[in-house]
């Protein structure tokens, strides 16, 4: 980099003042709320905060690649960003507020240019300034993304866990299975509680299986259609399917809406559903008194 | 038969996660207006229904939710789902059991018309569909119906 070119010494500045004032520097955002809040044990860990982002800031001024959110020097404090931004959303921060105590930042190193103009080159000056700006408008896209990424693996991530954890399929007895389903049965979850299903069926050599849908608030023609096509495989299978927990409303609701289950065996609650399941088996259970 | 204005809302439906609003929202207001479970079940799978026909046959659209209050007192919740898609050609031949044209049971729009008391679909080919189901909190006093 030398004088001749558009940025002048700016590149060069901006780094030599982000490194030389460093602890000047780090004792104001310390106080500012983006590390403040984070960094809450000691003071000493925010400042420590504060000089790995002037580190990072500084290597990026030096390779001029100021407006490029890929620049290498923000690799090294992104996985700290992130932390940061966790945490302040965690706080109920929105995105937008997160943003604009990164753009406070910016204050601290202006007024140390500012102060240097008076022994330096005020072309040099403005030229550092307006490279500084650059360099924290390109920060702050850096955090902005830093934080929609971490929000989208969480949903991500939650996702996953509710296909999971919705779908759970338990051995009730000797080759009989039985999926309690709980929440609305889209076509993704449908399509997870029919390969749970199916898997259990091999995996427990089952012969029955029961649909528990207590826990499924709504059951319109798509529900319907999903737990036909789920009976179905399971038949294909060797197992046949019982559907319990059909309450009241639901029942005179499917009949208004017209839908046939007829060819599905079906019970008000799963303790029914899991009788006529022994009974098809011809388990006796030792010990335990008739139903009423 | 008078309109509250406090109580409409409209909602959009655009994807998935809408519909799952819609239920939601209409759920919530049948309980806050006293229907009974049944009543609650029945408005809001057709709504469900009505949802997801205007998102899949309408390319999304939106629901206006209102309340209204007839002469012998009931309430009723009245959903509006419009959508600017290309309409239904044939109401009669979309009306009738079993007709799909999206792979599914075909019962969506014929059901609805079941499960709710006053039920409407006005279509242009080309233009959109807006279809209009009322459910009321009670039977009627005058033996209409």
């Amino acid at each position: 980099m030398t004088d001749d070119s558009p940025t002048g010494n700016a590149p060069r500045t901006v780094a030599r003042v982000l490194r030389d004032r460093s602890e000047q520097i780090a004792q104001r955002w310390a106080d500012l709320p983006l590390f403040q809040a984070v960094f809450t044990v000691t003071r000493d860990e925010a400042v420590e905060a504060c000089h790995s982002v002037l580190e990072s800031l500084a290597q990026v001024a030096e390779t001029g690649r100021v407006d490029d959110i890929e620049a290498p020097g923000f690799g090294t404090i992104r996985q700290q960003l992130a932390a940061m931004s966790a945490s302040r959303s965690r706080s109920g921060l929105s995105v937008g507020q997160i943003d604009r105590e990164v753009g406070a930042l910016g204050a601290a190193p202006v007024e140390i240019l500012e102060r240097e103009a008076e022994d330096a080159d005020g072309r040099d000056v403005l030229l550092a300034r307006l490279l500084w700006t650059e360099l924290l408008s390109t920060f702050r896209v850096v955090v902005i993304e830093t934080t929609l990424q971490e929000n989208r693996e969480i949903v991500d991530r939650q996702r996953q866990q509710l296909m999971e954890m919705g779908t759970p399929v338990i051995k009730l007895w000797d080759r009989l299975v039985a999926v309690p389903l709980i929440g609305m049965l889209d076509s993704a979850r449908s399509q997870v509680v029919m390969e749970n299903l199916l898997e259990a069926i091999v995996e427990h050599n089952a012969n029955m299986a029961i649909l528990d849908i207590t826990g499924v608030p709504t059951v319109d023609s798509l529900v319907a259609q999903h737990l036909m096509k789920t009976v179905a495989s399971a038949r294909l299978m060797g197992a046949d399917c019982v559907i319990s927990g059909i309450r009241p409303a639901i029942a005179q609701t499917i009949v208004q809406l017209g839908l046939d289950l007829g060819p599905v065996t079906t019970r008000a609650t799963l303790a029914d559903a899991l009788e006529l399941a022994l009974e098809r088996q011809n388990t006796n259970v030792q010990g335990l008194p008739p139903r009423a | 038969m008078s309109t509250d204005e406090r109580t409409s809302f409209r909602l959009p439906v655009r994807n998935d996660a809408d519909l799952m609003t819609v239920r939601q929202r209409v759920r919530g207001l049948s309980q806050e207006q006293g229907f009974g479970l049944v009543q609650q079940t029945k408005l809001v799978t057709a709504a469900s229904e009505l949802a997801r026909n205007t998102l899949i046959h309408g390319g999304g659209g939106s629901v206006t939710v209102e309340l209204s209050t007839d002469g012998d007192g009931r309430t009723g919740i009245t959903l509006v789902f419009s959508d600017e898609g290309p309409g239904i050609p044939d109401i009669a031949l979309a009306l009738r059991d079993g007709y799909s044209t999206a792979g599914g049971l075909g019962m969506g729009l014929s059901g609805s018309k079941r499960l709710v008391d006053d039920f409407e679909v006005e279509t242009t080919p080309g233009e959109g569909t807006a279809v209009t189901a009322t459910l009321w909190s009670g039977p009627p006093l005058n033996g209409r119906r």
